[in-house]
């Protein structure tokens, strides 16, 4: 389990995040909303040791983040950005296979390219593979992100923005690949997300931060609410139920 | 063409050049010709494997190809330090005489100098290895200007002693040090070792190799000093060529198409015994030391960071 308690982060005199303390719920999804500056993100690199944090304590699994040994971290709890650019020239394969490092500290075993041919399946990328990252479009990439991610093979995996920039098709896809985590593996999935739709229709607990602050936490169905979201985005957002599926309208 | 017979093709040339430099236009004293270019070729290998190797680490940690260690003036610090020498103890101490002890306060002050610029970098959080490149361009430019200062007030017969180790020079190569540069370059590999598995996944980023479990702060550090003394080894040796470095590596990377550090590494470091060896080959035979190895090297790297500057498709 992942708990969060009274952590603060200040760039100069202003708070980013401001004495947050939840805990995210074992083998779920949970999504991380709110407006632009929210602190969602930095909250999420600092339970993922990417930023410290000021104060508070991050414990995962029962122990302190920033007191851990990196490596053995990483094979618990692993991150991915919102943007990933890398000077070299790697195929989608040898990227999927750096995430397996944490393991095998760079000499793959079979066992260890097992996991990356399963991962590359996950996520649909046998035919291509074998091409380079640069040819790739930006949807193919983040999908390669992923299955890296899924390669590293951590009960916790978190994912900053993983739609950004995706068109409808592959962030569905993107989002059923999450809910088949959880489901068939048992993974907890932390995501910052700003469509609330997706958040509503995918994830079974939301975090919604404001300044810095939560505001609201709960399961989906008690976030995805006139009053709550207009306290967290002032806005009046009316929602409407399509096949069961809660739908937030806030176009106009 | 697999990459290990790629290797093999540049260690046979490697070590056909280094042949050739040795066995041919030898004249009738073959029994001092021979000794004196073997220690030559000695210094050549050693400083091309260290610049080689330093800019392979220093690129990966920058996670740019176009940078030299050179940029965050190591070189100049060691002009500083050997001006500064002369210019307080006068060209007959014992201090600038005894090279080794010279050599090793040199190399000393470079790794301190390494490790405050890193002291910088991750005082605070947020700082990006750019700001650790800012600040080592701006000392580096403080300490030429020092260096200038210092060397227009001297007097001229000490500035040529000054002047002579301000240019890399493969002809009058600082043979005292080598079995001490041996030692340390020794020494650095073994120690650097431990870090080999780490340059492949810190080539990622920052981010990513967090993430992947490397313990960045430690490791980067670590890898910042064994630049340092690698780079203080060559210069001390034949003087600032870092450039050679960039040139080097980065044909090693059009050649042998790898992200595998334990391929560029050593393909980057035959490139570059290639390169001094061929181009000391040039100089001593063809142009019969009417120019020199550093002039043909600048030209040569110069002509290239523009094709690199230039070239819009990014492929290796």
């Amino acid at each position: 389990m992942v708990e969060v308690r009274n952590v603060s982060k200040q760039y100069g005199n202003k708070y980013v995040v401001e004495n947050v303390s939840l805990e995210i719920p074992k083998g779920k999804i949970t999504s991380f909303i709110g407006p632009n500056g929210a602190g969602k993100s930095t909250l999420l690199s600092m339970i993922a040791r990417l930023t410290t944090k000021d104060s508070g304590q991050i414990l995962i699994d029962g122990m302190e983040v920033s007191k851990c040994k990196s490596n053995e971290l990483s094979k618990k709890i692993s991150i991915l950005k919102q943007s990933n650019h890398i000077n070299i020239r790697l195929t989608i394969r040898e990227l999927v296979s750096f995430g397996r490092f944490p393991y095998s500290q760079g000499r793959l075993t079979k066992e260890d390219w097992m996991f990356v041919d399963e991962a590359i399946e996950y996520m649909e990328l046998g035919d291509i593979q074998d091409k380079f990252l640069d040819q790739l479009s930006g949807g193919q990439q983040q999908r390669a992100y992923i299955a890296m991610v899924i390669a590293q093979n951590t009960e916790y995996i978190l994912l900053d923005e993983p739609l950004n920039n995706l068109d409808m098709k592959h962030s569905v896809q993107i989002m059923k690949v999450l809910s088949r985590l959880t489901e068939e593996l048992g993974k907890t999935v932390v995501i910052v997300i700003h469509d609330i739709n997706f958040a509503s229709c995918y994830s079974d607990y939301i975090v919604a931060l404001k300044e810095g602050k939560v505001v609201h936490e709960g399961p989906t169905d008690a976030i995805i609410s006139q009053p709550a979201l207009k306290d967290i985005y002032d806005m009046d957002i009316s929602i409407e139920n399509i096949n069961d599926n809660r739908i937030c309208v806030y176009y106009a | 063409m697999h990459k290990n017979i790629k290797m093999g093709i540049l260690a046979a040339i490697a070590v056909i050049l280094i042949l050739v430099f040795l066995f041919t236009d030898m004249g009738n004293y073959w029994g001092y010709v021979i000794p004196n270019r073997s220690i030559k070729i000695l210094a050549l290998v050693l400083t091309g494997a260290a610049i080689a190797f330093s800019t392979v680490v220093f690129q990966t940690i920058t996670n740019n190809r176009i940078l030299t260690p050179g940029i965050i003036g190591l070189d100049s610090l060691y002009m500083l330090i050997q001006t500064f020498l002369i210019f307080v103890f006068g060209s007959t101490d014992l201090t600038v005489m005894n090279k080794s002890v010279n050599f090793l306060v040199s190399v000393g002050l470079m790794v301190l100098f390494a490790g405050l610029l890193y002291q910088f970098l991750f005082k605070r959080e947020g700082q990006n290895i750019y700001f650790l490149l800012l600040v080592g361009l701006v000392m580096g430019t403080l300490f030429q200007s020092f260096s200038s200062f210092m060397q227009v007030i001297i007097d001229p017969n000490e500035f040529q002693i000054i002047q002579d180790r301000m240019f890399a020079s493969f002809n009058n190569i600082n043979t005292d040090l080598l079995m001490l540069s041996i030692v340390l370059m020794l020494a650095v590999s073994i120690y650097f070792f431990r870090f080999v598995k780490f340059l492949d996944v810190l080539s990622l980023g920052k981010e990513q190799a967090i993430n992947l479990g490397v313990d960045y702060n430690y490791v980067v550090k670590r890898l910042l000093i064994v630049v340092a003394i690698l780079i203080s080894i060559s210069t001390a040796l034949v003087g600032p060529i870092t450039f050679l470095g960039l040139l080097v590596v980065n044909v090693a990377y059009q050649f042998i198409k790898t992200y595998q550090h334990s391929y560029l590494i050593f393909s980057s470091i035959l490139i570059s015994i290639i390169a001094l060896v061929g181009g000391l080959l040039i100089v001593e035979r063809v142009f019969t030391f009417s120019t020199t190895l550093s002039v043909i090297i600048n030209f040569i790297g110069g002509a290239y960071f523009i094709y690199l500057l230039l070239k819009e498709n990014k492929s290796w």
